[in-house]
């Protein structure tokens, strides 16, 4: 457990008025997502440490080069986890890098993204100044809330020193169905039964058959899943946890592949993209995985105008812009906010977008 | 330009767009909105428009722009900070005819609505469909949703359903050169920064909400309410802590101590026992088998924290009446006293006792009395200090109170504002809460948004001149907060 913020700290002073690219670093288990960036690394990896945790307050603090690993554990002890079910990839994945990515597991569509469990940070902006957004209570308005905005700007609007993260308790029990269905079918049924008051935390569609996960206590999550069975041809599996493993580090079968896989945010109830192409679909019909040869730029044109966007996730060419343009007027205020906190472009330039 | 060529440009410009009904700026005609639900507050604005189109909005916010006068963007102006106070230089931009729910789609669980739809007509025109929109401020009758996204208003049900900020998807909104965006969309997330997150709870300073898409939840089968009584008011608080720990997310866990139990039952006659220093609702809701677990394990919690006496609410009618009486503390409070004055502190649940003890203290100190009444689950708290406006001096005593609460709340590690917002109210509070470089990053990203300030000017953010001036007269531990800045 290291306090690493005066280092940190002079490195992007020195890089501010020297006006050179910093590259911000934890346990480089994200490299792969957002476009390259080049720079000086500035490492995060020894900047660690649980500052304080609260079973009781469900807040947890860290320094941002703490382990997920490191934080699942203390928080699995008061039987507690981060709601958001992020994915590590690597044991070496840090909290600040999750943050800055905004990553959520299958969780995300019924307990939150990342995002909404951040309540406070404490960051280093582009001018090497040491700012304090937020803090460790629920609730909170005062000032604006850059603390969430830090979420998903993967590094370019500051270097994160600290999170303040609300927590939950854990399930007791976890039920996971399968029924065999057709992707429109099964996009239709989750969709359903989301609007129904029941223990549902996770949904999967996959080689023609929809899982569902139920969290609760055992009686609640039985009676859940004998509802559900009754009304759709379905039965409890046995691997439950495994299943929902895979798919959170994406180490089940669908991701080990050489040809592109592009990421696909949607209105959940949209129907079923007809590309050519293996899909895996989660979130309740709101997050697509489509391996597919077609042009990317092609692909972003259809998801468009269904209300969504596509990232270049994994095994596209070098140059392909990762995430989807913005428009117009959106990009202008995106400038606007990175010259507020990162005037000299030094922080992570590139990463989420070529001008920022 | 003197005000009344301004205001003649503005007349001129707006008779285009807007019918003549629609614009204000008779002085009997402006009355009405001189303040918000902070009454103490009062400006008569330059003008009042009531646009009714998008189009009209932005062809408002750009004549505004040219002749750069300010605009205040309100709602349905039950906030309790000032943040709506009009300038008598600016223009006051009501969404009051933004009436309109554009569309429910029960299948997605969501609702596309105007701004100036109420917060409990989208639950109302959702039940049929078994939905209901979550965040639930007690004005929640007459407030808007405009005003609750630039709020990121709370509730009673915040910890285990969230604050505005995790109950809406989408928004248009026009910013100062009259350009219409859409933020947020009707996936789970956007590419770039979370401009959404941003504008939630940015008090009207970046942009004007013009249509909010909110996301709706199935309603819990079941819901249950215990009323706990406590001889102290610490023994609540551990009690609070206890069922957090017992791994029970309540929907909804509130306190209230004698004075506000007293005012409560003398207004609603809840049956709220008298003799108690404090009592704790603890709502539990969900399915059926889950409330019926809970339920006694969460007598249990609380009987082990010393509660003299639970008592579950035996059917709907008894649990609404034990709501009603929390929920209309504030005006309860309001029959005791001639005047009283809101506060909003946040603090950790665990510092819950000792800020008690100061606002006790300060309380004999400043010889005015204070009911609390707060949201435990989350920390929040909303003491109602009880005075009288029309005692010299009395105003200003209670509001230097109201302040060194604030403090207290910062020194225990929260916030002086968790869902009423800053406003002009608590703007000086807010120098204490931030040093000036956030002060300065938060002026960056209004000025990214706004360049001119003139959207909703002087809310909010405090100037740095306005903290170190104030600074000077509140000097802690011989230190001078914001010491790098000139002094005059």
């Amino acid at each position: 457990m290291t306090d690493q913020t005066q280092a940190l700290q002079e490195q992007i002073t020195a890089a501010y008025a020297n006006k050179t690219a910093c590259r911000i670093e934890g346990g480089n288990s994200k490299h792969f997502i957002g476009n390259p960036s080049a720079g000086e690394q500035v490492s995060t990896k020894n900047h660690t440490g649980i500052i304080s945790y609260d079973a009781s307050e469900l807040v947890l603090t860290a320094r941002s080069g703490t382990t997920l690993k490191e934080i699942s554990a203390a928080l699995a002890v008061n039987n507690q986890s981060l709601p958001f079910e992020p994915p590590a990839f690597s044991e070496h994945a840090t909290i600040g890098g999750t943050i800055a990515c905004n990553l959520s597991g299958p969780a995300r569509a019924y307990s939150g993204a990342a995002r909404d469990f951040v309540l406070g940070t404490r960051i280093i902006n582009g001018k090497g100044e040491v700012l304090q957004f937020g803090g460790q209570v629920m609730k909170n308005v005062a000032g604006y809330d850059a603390s969430r905005l830090m979420a998903g700007a993967y590094g370019t609007l500051g270097l994160l020193l600290e999170v303040s993260l609300k927590i939950l308790p854990k399930a007791q029990t976890e039920i996971t169905i399968k029924s065999q269905q057709s992707a429109d079918a099964a996009i239709n049924i989750i969709n359903q039964l989301a609007g129904k008051y029941l223990p549902i935390s996770a949904s999967c569609y996959f080689d023609e058959h929809l899982y569902i996960r139920l969290n609760s206590s055992q009686q609640n999550c039985e009676a859940a899943s004998q509802m559900i069975c009754q009304q759709i041809t379905a039965q409890p599996i046995e691997s439950s946890a495994e299943l929902w493993q895979q798919i959170l580090e994406q180490q089940h079968v669908f991701f080990d592949t050489d040809q592109p896989v592009a990421r696909i945010s949607l209105p959940a109830t949209s129907q079923h993209i007809a590309i050519t192409g293996e899909q895996l679909i989660e979130w309740g019909g709101a997050l697509r995985w489509l391996k597919t040869d077609q042009p990317i730029e092609q692909l972003r044109q259809t998801v468009q105008a269904l209300g969504g966007h596509v990232s270049a996730y994994k095994n596209y060419p070098a140059d392909t812009e990762y995430f989807q343009p913005l428009a117009s007027g959106i990009s202008i205020l995106h400038k606007g906010l990175k010259n507020a906190f990162d005037p000299a472009g030094i922080l992570n330039p590139g990463r989420l977008y070529k001008e920022l | 330009m003197s005000t009344t060529n301004t205001q003649q440009q503005l007349i001129n410009a707006f008779s285009t767009v807007l019918p003549a009904d629609a614009v204000l700026y008779n002085a009997e005609d402006l009355h009405p909105y001189e303040c918000d639900g902070l009454s103490a507050f009062r400006q008569i604005p330059l003008m009042v428009v009531l646009p009714e189109t998008v189009e009209q909005v932005q062809s408002i916010i750009k004549t505004c722009h040219q002749l750069q006068v300010p605009v205040i963007a309100r709602g349905a102006g039950t906030g309790l900070s000032g943040g709506a106070l009009p300038l008598s230089t600016g223009v006051l931009l009501s969404l009051a005819k933004f009436k309109q729910i554009l569309d429910i789609d029960p299948l997605a669980r969501t609702a596309r609505v105007q701004p100036g739809v109420r917060n409990l007509a989208i639950s109302e025109a959702v039940k049929s469909h078994g939905l209901y929109y979550a965040p639930d401020p007690s004005s929640q009758i007459a407030c808007t949703i405009g005003g609750n996204v630039a709020e990121n208003s709370g509730g009673v049900h915040c910890l285990k359903y969230g604050l505005t900020v995790h109950n809406i998807l989408k928004l248009d909104i026009v910013t100062i050169d009259g350009e219409l965006h859409s933020i947020g969309s009707d996936a789970l997330d956007s590419p770039g920064y979370d401009l959404l997150a941003l504008m939630t709870g940015s008090e009207g300073m970046l942009g004007v909400i013009v249509e909010v898409t909110v996301k709706l939840l199935p309603i819990p089968q079941q819901a249950k309410v215990i009323m706990a009584s406590f001889d102290d008011v610490y023994k609540a608080g551990n009690a609070v802590a206890s069922i957090i720990s017992a791994g029970i997310i309540p929907a909804g866990l509130e306190m209230m101590d004698k004075l506000a139990i007293k005012a409560a039952e003398d207004f609603i006659h809840a049956n709220y026992p008298l003799d108690a220093e404090a009592i704790l609702l603890c709502e539990l809701d969900g399915t059926e088998i889950e409330v019926n677990e809970m339920i006694p394990l969460a007598e249990k919690v609380l009987r082990d924290n010393g509660a003299t006496e639970t008592r579950l609410a035996k059917d709907d009618i008894e649990r609404a009446k034990f709501w009603q009486g929390r929920k209309s503390a504030f005006p309860a409070v309001g029959r005791m006293s001639p005047d009283y004055y809101c506060m909003d502190g946040t603090i950790p649940k665990s510092e819950l006792g000792n800020v008690l003890q100061q606002i006790a203290d300060l309380s004999k100190e400043y010889n005015l009395p204070v009911a609390n009444v707060f949201h435990a689950g989350d920390g929040n708290m909303h003491p109602l200090i009880l005075y009288d406006a029309n005692i010299e001096g009395e105003l200003e005593r209670t509001e230097e109170f109201g302040a060194k609460i604030l403090e207290a709340c910062v020194q225990a590690g929260g916030t002086i504002t968790g869902e009423h917002g800053v406003g002009v109210e608590k703007i000086d509070s807010m120098c204490v809460q931030f040093k000036s470089a956030e002060l300065s990053q938060f002026h960056a990203i209004k000025k990214a948004f706004d360049p001119d300030t003139l959207l909703n000017p002087g809310k909010a953010v405090p100037t740095l001149h306005r903290c170190a001036e104030l600074g000077a007269m509140h000097v802690h531990d011989g230190k001078l907060p914001h010491p790098e800045l000139p002094r005059f």
